[in-house]
């Protein structure tokens, strides 16, 4: 007679003891802990660090996309689907540029008022449709950057259709690169943390029932303005660095890859995690420099690669990985 | 005095009039029940209180403060709690973790005095009140693997941490089953005795007169009886109305 199984899902022991606390109470603990989060790091750290000079670049906009993922995914957790981090990359790509370029300011003053400022005009333009909700709200994220980008070429603002180059660069790249990692790790454990705090928790659950939340009494429009503005200003401070890193602004930032990449990441490494969006930028960027080689087939094979992904793992790899990671499963029979 | 007046609120949805020049008076600390066959605008009437919906006309007292164009959260820090009839708890969030969304809101912060309260401890002493069995691991499930009968003990136990004045419970006892309505009755009377306000829109009737002061009894929008539970269990109109059986 065949027996009736059913797949049981329990923790790892090790998983709770190393709650808390608790974490201290022995090095496999602590190693427990550690291991997922300091093999990237080291990982992309000993890569950026020796590599030729065209694979760091390759890695620098690496993590300039790994962080425009993580922040659409913060925003998708407050429930706000964004289809336009273009718009806030955009927007902070050029207050950096105009900054450097017609007032001279120097590079370690353009990037912080360009992150701030960029985050605070974002949320400005956002402001009469922070009510909208899903698609709707998605909609208007995903038209006002191409109509900002038609502005631009008609009335030949900021260098119109030719953009504004020579702008000043990092000291070297050595600078840069390390500046652009540490900003990735602070954004990533920092909106971790934040999400989970009592206070973050409330984005989550205007994600989950907006009304019930406002029965709670909470407003949850002045939240989903902070909201908006953590996202943007992460997204501005990318668009600052690139415009540095590049030398030149123009109208490509408002392209639409900055908002589309993004997206594709975070479904391949995992909505809902924020580092599953890290994951999925990492795999996706390297890949279509990788698939170069190809030429004009690229686009087919990197489009095979995103459905297989998406097909075989719908979950996320983040999802998947961290569950193989703090779970046991076993077979148990049925009653 | 009444602590909620409604007065001659009427709204349309289209060609449909919703609620036709209803006004209710709810007495401070008693149980109103709100009846009525589907459609006939009892939850257009919680929206309207609650400030989801704008009535074209009439008007809403709390406390002597007009509520019309108040923001359901401005009103709910006033004290008007509101439980939804489709339960639709924080789903990603654990159950206690529920609750500290309205421990949250300016009216629980303003009512605490001496700093910051353990909040986690606060939300398992509400989730105990309202059944949650504090030593086992119910309170610490994620709320989207919860039976239904947790998660309207959630939406009681939301409106209990927000220190609420009026509990409005739309349709509380729904999809319940009667071991678990006689469990949940005790929790209500215990809000009662504390000196709440109580507003049911249900469909249960046998339980629901069991424990209402008064009731008012809806049709196509307009109210078209008001009295005590046995006066409208006899009235002749509110059978008509709700078994359709011609008299």
């Amino acid at each position: 007679m065949k027996e009736n199984l059913r797949k049981e899902r329990i923790e790892r022991p090790v998983r709770a003891r190393s709650n808390d606390i608790y974490a201290l109470m022995s090095w496999q603990e602590m190693w427990f802990l550690l291991f997922p989060r300091i093999v990237p790091i080291v990982g992309i750290a000993l890569l950026a660090y020796l590599l030729p000079l065209y694979w760091q670049k390759v890695v620098i906009t690496t993590c300039i996309f790994a962080m425009l993922a993580t922040s659409w995914d913060f925003l998708s957790s407050c429930g706000m689907l964004s289809l336009g981090q273009a718009l806030f990359f955009g927007i902070g790509s050029y207050i950096a540029g105009s900054l450097n370029h017609y007032f001279h300011i120097p590079i370690y003053l353009t990037i912080p008022v360009a992150t701030l400022g960029g985050g605070l005009l974002s949320t400005l333009l956002l402001l009469p449709v922070i009510r909208l909700r899903g698609i709707y709200f998605a909609m208007i994220t995903l038209i006002l950057p191409l109509m900002i980008m038609r502005v631009i070429e008609a009335t030949r603002i900021f260098g119109g259709t030719e953009g504004i180059t020579g702008l000043s660069p990092f000291p070297n790249i050595w600078v840069e690169i390390t500046f652009i990692m540490a900003a990735m790790w602070t954004t990533l454990f920092g909106l971790r943390r934040f999400i989970a705090s009592d206070y973050g928790l409330i984005f989550v659950s205007i994600r989950d029932n907006d009304r019930a939340t406002m029965a709670s009494g909470i407003n949850i429009y002045a939240f989903k303005a902070q909201a908006l503005f953590i996202g943007s200003s992460i997204c501005a401070f990318c668009g600052a660095f690139m415009t540095h890193s590049y030398m030149f602004t123009g109208m490509p930032v408002f392209a639409m890859e900055f908002s589309i990449l993004p997206i594709a990441a975070s479904a391949i490494g995992g909505i809902g995690t924020l580092a599953g969006p890290l994951v999925g930028a990492c795999i996706l960027l390297p890949l279509s420099e990788i698939l170069r080689e190809f030429g004009t087939l690229r686009i087919v094979f990197y489009g095979l690669i995103l459905v297989l992904c998406v097909v075989a793992l719908p979950e996320g790899i983040f999802h998947y990985a961290s569950r193989k990671y703090n779970e046991i499963e076993r077979w148990v029979r049925i009653e | 005095m009444a602590i909620l007046e409604v007065k001659g609120i009427t709204k349309s949805f289209g060609g449909v009039k919703a609620l036709d020049n209803v006004s209710v008076s709810v007495e401070e600390n008693t149980l109103l029940g709100i009846i009525g066959p589907n459609g006939s605008g009892k939850t257009t009437l919680a929206n309207i209180i609650t400030g989801f919906v704008k009535p074209d006309s009439g008007s809403v007292i709390f406390k002597g403060k007009e509520l019309i164009g108040s923001t359901p959260y401005a009103i709910a820090n006033l004290g008007i709690g509101r439980a939804f009839q489709m339960v639709k708890p924080f789903f990603h969030l654990p159950a206690f973790k529920n609750i500290i969304v309205p421990l949250s809101s300016k009216r629980v912060k303003a009512s605490t005095t001496g700093g910051y309260g353990d909040k986690d401890a606060i939300a398992l002493d509400v989730l105990e009140e309202v059944g949650f069995e504090r030593d086992s691991s119910v309170p610490y499930k994620t709320a989207s693997v919860l039976p239904h009968g947790y998660l309207k003990r959630l939406e009681l136990a939301r409106l209990i941490a927000l220190k609420s004045d009026i509990f409005i419970l739309d349709e509380l006892f729904s999809g319940l089953s009667i071991a678990e309505v006689t469990s949940i009755i005790p929790i209500i009377e215990k809000i009662l005795q504390e000196g709440k306000t109580i507003i049911m829109i249900e469909h249960r009737l046998k339980e629901l007169f069991r424990i209402a002061d008064n009731v008012i009894v809806l049709n196509y929008g307009q109210k078209i009886k008001e009295g005590k539970p046995q006066e409208i269990l006899e009235d002749e109109e509110v059978k008509k109305a709700y078994l359709g059986v011609e008299v």
